[in-house]
């Protein structure tokens, strides 16, 4: 039965290891839902969350070949539960559709106006992808010039950390 | 300019020499060429292969590397010398080749200008190497090259790819070899725990019919000694894969044969009877399983590995001893049960005598008129040494001589496995053959897969490497042939070969040379090719629509397996 996992991987700084890592799905034609990376709490070394949807034999499988490449230090994978993450989204809407109906949505979904220009103005909001994509719907009716999602940014919830590994 | 300094391309070299590679297989071009300008001073001290086309060389790497357990090194430049390695990459990949492959690059600032000869070979050698890089700074070249030789031997061996651009080659700047011996985020050698061994060690001494597999990770470990001596006290039935094959001398009493696609009928057939199957540094490839929803269900699988994404990735197992195969098998000799299993393998025994009288006679002893594949192995075991290495392509002629060869010591078969590629056997023959003059190397290869790298008889002619090429010749890409006979209604389409004068070829590349087609010739021939100290050519006629069995088909089951 398909999931949705995170896969987190912590790698060198090493020119190439995102294509590496990349690869490992294109092989297998699995579609990445969602993907970022970032420098980690250790100095060094990067952080690589990846979102997909698979079986559990698969996200071994595919865990176990990102960590064969040798500039890969861990990876783990994790079930929706097991992590905490949030996404940030950004909502651009021109300024003549701002009414007061907007305002309450904002209230309502906790976004805020992060930037107000002359023609339109930028609503952010973070949480999970239902939530953002419950409030771009909500939006639609305030036309939305502009929609942008990030990848996920996760920590786990079991105990285990990198460092054993290093 | 400080007086210590030499140039990048000079830094490649010494560290080559630092790392006692004895043969480079190269081809110069642009963008590789102050390497070639700095190992003019270096021939005293590493010899360089100019083979006569990129491909050639990666596999005649391959060949060496293969038969000394050394890292093969190869060399070529940019562009079109670069891509030219990548079917050999590949094939080192999945046949675990441990091999080093410096590549010239374009000056720095042309990257990514689609200068002359610029490819990104970093990009297009990605899928296919265990690690590569791109080395554009003189200072960085010397410890590239010394993680890419630890990273090849390693664990379990593959192929790196160093990418070093003109400018860096020309730079001045120190040279100080450090070897590399640890990266942080590779971990070559898991552990072999021993709770793990204890388990297997109780499954493998309770089983009734336990049926051991071993594969190449048996002579990549250095196990065969181990594994010799667990066949010894546990009397388990072992059988090889087409890589693992000379780990155990096939005179041992345990073992009944080979696995596999055209591998024997016992060996496939029982795999679905057993009830404890040991897989030692094999990975359940396809052409083994045949179909693996129907692959040994019965059986409670034990997997001796060393690569962590292997363990379930085909076969799901019972239990993973995850480590050196070698350091598995010390342990688990020691703690198993001393055992005897006489009967179990009286049962290979009898599908083996059934396979003799409906495969094995035709093809080793024909009545028929045309000439056989098989009967050609047979006179070259009659007359070959026990050290003689075989060396294949890929086909028909691949599966008969795996089949039939006697294979009495390690590291005597070199063939490409995992990735089938055709044009392998003649260069890897070449590579072999250089790790020792003194060693007969007999390259049996087919009409098809010699003419992609039929250039390489210019390259053993320059070497003088004896190497005794036998080509059987059935004019037909024989085992495509078979598969259309089979599968095709006997469609022949586009298989069969209007073949040059082979016999003119080989002379004129000063190739001693012959050509039977007549069965009374046969003998003969293949005895003076071994009595001939150096590059023999002998051409055997073939019967033309001959047939490889046993066979599992496609989508089979092992236990399906084909005599006819």
């Amino acid at each position: 039965m398909n999931k949705r996992y995170t896969i987190s991987v912590f790698t060198e700084n090493f020119i190439g290891i995102l294509s590496r890592i990349t690869l490992i799905f294109t092989r297998r034609g699995i579609n990445i839902d969602g993907f970022t990376a970032s420098e980690s709490r250790e100095e060094g070394i990067y952080r690589i969350s990846i979102v997909v949807t698979t079986s559990e034999e698969q996200i071994i499988q595919l865990s176990k070949q990102i960590e064969k490449i040798i500039d890969v230090i861990k990876a783990f994978y994790y079930l929706d539960d097991e992590m905490v993450f949030q996404e940030i989204a950004l909502y651009k809407i021109p300024i003549d559709s701002i009414d007061s109906g907007l305002e309450k949505v904002i209230r309502q979904h906790n976004a805020r106006i992060i930037s107000a220009e002359k023609d339109f103005v930028v609503i952010e909001m973070t949480g999970h992808k239902e939530e953002t994509q419950e409030l771009l719907e909500v939006l639609k009716d305030f036309n939305v010039l502009e929609f942008v999602r990030s990848g996920r940014v996760a920590v786990a919830k079991p105990m285990e950390t990198i460092d054993k590994y290093l | 300019m400080n007086d210590s300094q030499i140039r990048g391309a000079e830094i490649v070299i010494k560290s080559l020499v630092a790392e006692n590679a004895r043969y480079i297989f190269g081809y110069p071009g642009g963008a590789i060429m102050p390497v070639y300008d700095a190992l003019y001073d270096y021939m005293d001290q590493i010899q360089h292969i100019l083979t006569r086309h990129e491909q050639g060389a990666i596999h005649a790497a391959q060949g060496y590397a293969r038969v000394s357990g050394q890292v093969g090194v190869c060399m070529a430049t940019s562009g079109p010398g670069a891509t030219n390695l990548i079917t050999g990459i590949a094939d080192a990949l999945i046949d675990s080749t441990p091999l080093v492959c410096i590549t010239g690059q374009v000056v720095s600032p042309l990257l990514g200008t689609d200068a002359f000869q610029e490819t990104d070979v970093v990009g297009i050698s990605m899928p296919g190497t265990k690690w590569n890089i791109q080395v554009r700074k003189v200072e960085d070249i010397a410890p590239a090259i010394a993680k890419g030789f630890h990273i090849a031997r390693s664990g379990r061996p593959g192929p790196v790819l160093i990418d070093i651009t003109k400018d860096a080659q020309i730079a001045l700047g120190e040279f100080n070899y450090v070897p590399c011996l640890n990266i942080r985020s590779y971990r070559p050698y898991p552990k072999v725990e021993d709770h793990i061994i204890e388990k297997a060690a109780a499954l493998i001494s309770q089983a009734e019919r336990p049926y051991v597999l071993f594969g190449q990770g048996v002579i990549l470990g250095n196990a065969e000694k181990a594994l010799h001596a667990f066949l010894d006290k546990t009397g388990i039935p072992a059988a090889c894969t087409l890589l693992g094959t000379g780990a155990l001398p096939e005179s041992h009493p345990n073992f009944v044969g080979k696995l596999g696609m055209h591998g024997n009928y016992g060996p496939n057939l029982l795999t679905n009877q057993c009830d404890v199957l040991i897989a030692i540094g094999m990975r359940f490839d396809d052409r083994v399983t045949g179909d693996v929803k129907r692959y040994a269900k019965q059986a409670k699988v034990i997997h001796l590995e060393l690569d962590p994404a292997e363990i379930d990735k085909n076969v799901k197992c019972e239990l993973a001893v995850l480590g050196d195969c070698k350091v598995s098998l010390e342990k688990l000799t020691e703690k198993v049960e001393k055992g005897n299993h006489s009967e179990w393998i009286m049962k290979f025994r009898e599908l083996e005598a059934e396979e003799r009288r409906v495969v094995v006679g035709n093809d080793l002893s024909p009545t028929k008129v045309g000439l056989t594949m098989g009967e050609v192995i047979r006179h070259i075991n009659e007359f070959k040494a026990d050290d003689a290495i075989l060396v294949t392509d890929v086909g028909q002629h691949q599966m008969v001589a795996w089949r039939y060869f006697e294979y009495k010591t390690t590291r005597t078969q070199v063939t490409s496995g995992g990735l089938g590629t055709m044009g392998f056997a003649l260069p890897a023959a070449l590579g072999a053959q250089l790790h020792d003059y003194n060693r007969q190397v007999v390259c049996v290869v087919g009409d098809g897969g010699i003419q992609m790298t039929i250039q390489e008889l210019g390259t053993i002619m320059q070497t003088k490497a004896p190497v005794k090429v036998v080509l059987l010749n059935n004019n037909f890409l024989g085992m495509v042939r078979q598969w259309q006979q089979l599968f095709f209604d006997k469609r022949y389409s586009f298989t069969e070969l209007d073949n040059p004068d082979f016999i003119k070829i080989a002379e004129a590349y000063n190739f001693k040379v012959q050509k039977v087609d007549e069965r009374t010739d046969l003998r003969q021939a293949v005895a003076e090719m071994f009595v001939h100290e150096g590059p023999y050519f002998l051409e055997v006629v073939v019967e033309k629509e001959d047939n490889v069995f046993p066979m599992i088909a496609t989508g089979s089951s092992v236990e399906e397996v084909r005599l006819s």
